[in-house]
């Protein structure tokens, strides 16, 4: 343990040619995507940090606007309103994905010699593009016609105008976003495949029931899966777009959706390709980015609390 | 060997030869000047009035090599386009966003391409040129001439006992009266509107026919708080009440059959509506038997009002091929080209047996052609033959927002404060006032680039 640790500080001129050698053939194999990472992630991410402080139409130069962009995010009504969206839809999306994603993986992960078949079946519409997701969404929501209004109709309960009242219009794309839950599903099955099963038996002989199992075993076991995903679907909330811009934004004519489906992405892509402003849109994409990264240093150094790491 | 009368003749003969070849010789060297790759983009090819018109490109200039990138215009690859200097050499765009394009120098002024192929803007409708006009230049040559009308189901009338006359939306109490005779509810349940005024997107039809237009004329003062607007907006969301409100009415709509041939008006879901002409088209090919009647939209002095929209062609700033461009603008729009592609029109719907209603182009003396020689004709079907008269007799009364360059801002400040009426999330008085000053602000920031 202790000559590892040694290796690892040991300055670079003082590897061994074999450790030199072990760590060019790792940099040459993680710079095709270190060299993506640059021109396609950071390159742009450092261009429009300068661009948020200019004046650019995207035809013509940018001029350098100082603080202006970042003084217009205070007093831009419609900000407020979409980043509320956005919050409001993460708040009620990524909880509920969680909990439909590891009930289907506990389900599945009871299935047997069918777990396959359930797991392609589940995975499935996770790979169905996002604008068909939305065009089919729109049939599926119609609160006349719909299948969810038929189905609640069947139970007696008068469904709700999901495309067309502002207060159900976030509900209703949270609904749309289980559509995808699979991928979440399969990351789950596989935790629950890799806790070992003498602890269940152990806990079994102990007198556990099912529940304890699941609260002291199950749950502490995947922990680390729980919090990937925790993280993974935050982010992706946030920026949501693709399926509601389909649905609502794609015609300019958003109806009931104007104000209750403007989501932050989806005005910032306004501001930059619709109003031409894309130093303002900059400026609104890097206060996304310090929302995300935020609530994503809450969530790591909160995880400590609850996040079990087996060896750790 | 020839006599002096007979070397007069000649010497005649010689300098009228002479007149006659020169000017072949000169659109010859004109189109054999244009050659190259020609980049479009936004256009597809979907029927055949787009084929045929390329087809007469490609024969007239067939040292120009056409590439197409089908589908519309998507502004993000336009802008990065030009942004990266990889331009499109003509691209094909909605008349209302091309002058926030050409104020920022996206798109080129046409005037060399005009003078230089001899393109006769006085063929085109004022009401589409002055859309692609920006401070006195033009920036676009226009393409198609979308009108509106008002498409009223015959059934839907009878069952109320209202007759045609008693459709007349210069009288607006009178279109409120019909709007609740015509709407029917069973069970609770909306089984038909009766008066669809299309909202958001015909709102400015409606303050225009109330007497204000929501932009001046210059297009830098925005009218969306003015009384007049006001009252077309209060008007037209009190449309929606007799059908249990805009919810309702929405929940009903959306699940029409809007282009097949179980649609609104031959379900009898809908008394009467506004729609734009193409949609007689649609009617034509998939219910040519519908128990309809179109009738010319008014103003509330009882003249007729149409709100246009279209697209036009444009040069973009950087195309590497600018002749062509132009000579494409200029052939796609020509009288000649309409024409071909409007008879072959007709040619495959008399063969399939189905009704042609025909093409409705910007190029106002394409149309006299098309309709006079072509269409009307041939035309027996009566409902769809008075649609054309009525579509035709409103296109000199036509109206559209005037340029300007925060287009997209202005429309969505409208927009957005119809559907905050209709949403109930604000007054109209407190949604007029709100886009009023959004409009506004956009404007007043977009000219200031100028």
């Amino acid at each position: 343990m202790t000559q590892q640790s040694a290796v690892v500080v040991r300055p670079f001129g003082r590897t061994t040619p074999l450790q030199r050698n072990e760590m060019l053939a790792g940099l040459a194999f993680i710079s095709p995507w270190f060299i993506g990472f640059l021109v396609f992630t950071a390159g742009p991410m450092i261009a429009s940090l300068g661009l948020a402080f200019t004046e650019y139409d995207v035809l013509n130069p940018p001029k350098f606007v100082g603080l202006q962009n970042f003084q217009r995010l205070l007093t831009d009504p419609r900000l407020g309103l979409s980043l509320g969206n956005s919050i409001f839809y993460t708040v009620l999306h990524v909880p509920l994905v969680m909990m439909v994603a590891l009930g289907l993986a506990l389900l599945l992960n009871r299935v047997g010699k069918a777990a396959g078949f359930f797991r392609t079946v589940f995975y499935l519409p996770s790979i169905t593009p996002a604008v068909a997701v939305g065009a089919l969404w729109l049939w599926i929501l119609n609160p006349r016609i719909g299948l969810i209004n038929r189905g609640l109709a069947l139970l007696g309960i008068a469904g709700p105008g999901w495309t067309t009242d502002p207060n159900w219009i976030k509900p209703g794309i949270v609904l749309m976003s289980l559509w995808s839950v699979g991928s979440t599903v399969i990351l789950y099955l596989a935790a629950l495949r890799n806790v070992p099963p003498e602890l269940y038996e152990a806990a079994r002989i102990d007198g556990a029931n099912g529940w304890q199992q699941f609260r002291h075993i199950t749950i502490p076991m995947i922990s680390g899966t729980v919090f990937f995903t925790l993280v993974v679907n935050t982010i992706a909330s946030l920026q949501i777009f693709t399926e509601v811009y389909t649905m609502y934004f794609g015609n300019m004519n958003s109806g009931a959706a104007a104000s209750a489906g403007l989501f932050y992405n989806i005005y910032l892509f306004r501001q930059a390709f619709e109003f031409l402003r894309m130093g303002y849109a900059s400026a609104m994409a890097w206060l996304l980015f310090v929302i995300i990264m935020i609530l994503t240093v809450i969530q790591l150094r909160t995880s400590n609390r609850w996040v079990y790491y087996e060896g750790a | 060997m020839f006599g002096s009368k007979s070397r007069t003749v000649l010497a005649v003969l010689a300098i009228i030869l002479v007149a006659v070849a020169f000017p072949i010789q000169r659109t010859s060297q004109a189109q054999g000047e244009v050659t190259g790759t020609l980049n479009v983009m936004g256009f597809s090819l979907p029927d055949e009035i787009a084929t045929v018109r390329v087809d007469q490109f490609k024969a007239a200039y067939p040292d120009v090599t056409v590439n197409i990138t089908e589908g519309a215009l998507d502004e993000q690859q336009f802008l990065t386009a030009i942004a990266s200097g990889n331009a499109p050499d003509v691209v094909y765009m909605g008349r209302d966003v091309l002058s926030s394009y050409a104020v920022r120098g996206a798109i080129v002024p046409l005037t060399e391409c005009i003078d230089s192929m001899g393109i006769d803007m006085s063929q085109y409708r004022e009401a589409a040129v002055a859309q692609v006009t920006v401070n006195g230049e033009v920036y676009g040559i226009p393409e198609f001439f979308n009108s509106i009308m008002l498409f009223i189901n015959n059934k839907a009338l009878a069952d109320a006992g209202l007759t045609l006359d008693d459709v007349d939306v210069s009288d607006w109490d009178k279109v409120a009266e019909i709007n609740q005779a015509l709407t029917r509810i069973e069970d609770g349940t909306l089984t038909r509107i009766g008066f669809d005024p299309k909202l958001p997107e015909f709102l400015p039809l409606w303050a225009k026919a109330n007497g204000v237009s929501l932009l001046s004329e210059d297009g830098r003062t925005a009218q969306l708080n003015d009384p007049r607007v006001l009252e077309a907006l209060q008007f037209t969301v009190g449309l929606h009440e007799p059908a249990g409100g805009r919810q309702a009415f929405m929940a009903f709509r959306d699940t029409w059959d809007f282009f097949g041939a179980q649609n609104q008006m031959v379900s009898d879901q809908l008394g009467v509506f506004p729609m734009e002409q193409w949609y007689m088209n649609v009617l034509a090919n998939v219910s040519p038997d519908a128990d309809i009647t179109f009738k010319a939209f008014t103003d509330r002095e009882g003249n007729p009002l149409t709100y246009v929209t279209g697209n036009t062609w444009a040069i973009p700033r950087g195309s590497a091929n600018p002749e062509a461009a132009c000579a494409w603008m200029k052939t796609m729009t020509s009288v000649d080209t309409w024409v071909a592609a409007a008879t072959t029109r007709a040619q495959m719907r008399a063969e399939a047996g189905t009704i042609n209603t025909g093409v409705y182009t910007a190029n106002r003396a394409a149309d006299e052609v098309i309709f006079s020689e072509i269409v009307l004709p041939a035309l027996t079907n009566e409902t769809f033959k008075t649609g054309v008269e009525v579509i035709l007799s409103v296109q000199d009364s036509a109206y559209a927002i005037p340029a300007n360059p925060a287009a997209a801002e202005f429309k969505q400040a409208w927009q957005d404060a119809v559907n905050r009426v209709l949403n109930g999330e604000q007054t109209a008085e407190e949604a007029l006032a709100q886009a009023q000053e959004e409009a506004q602000a956009a404007l007043d920031e977009a000219w200031s680039q100028q």
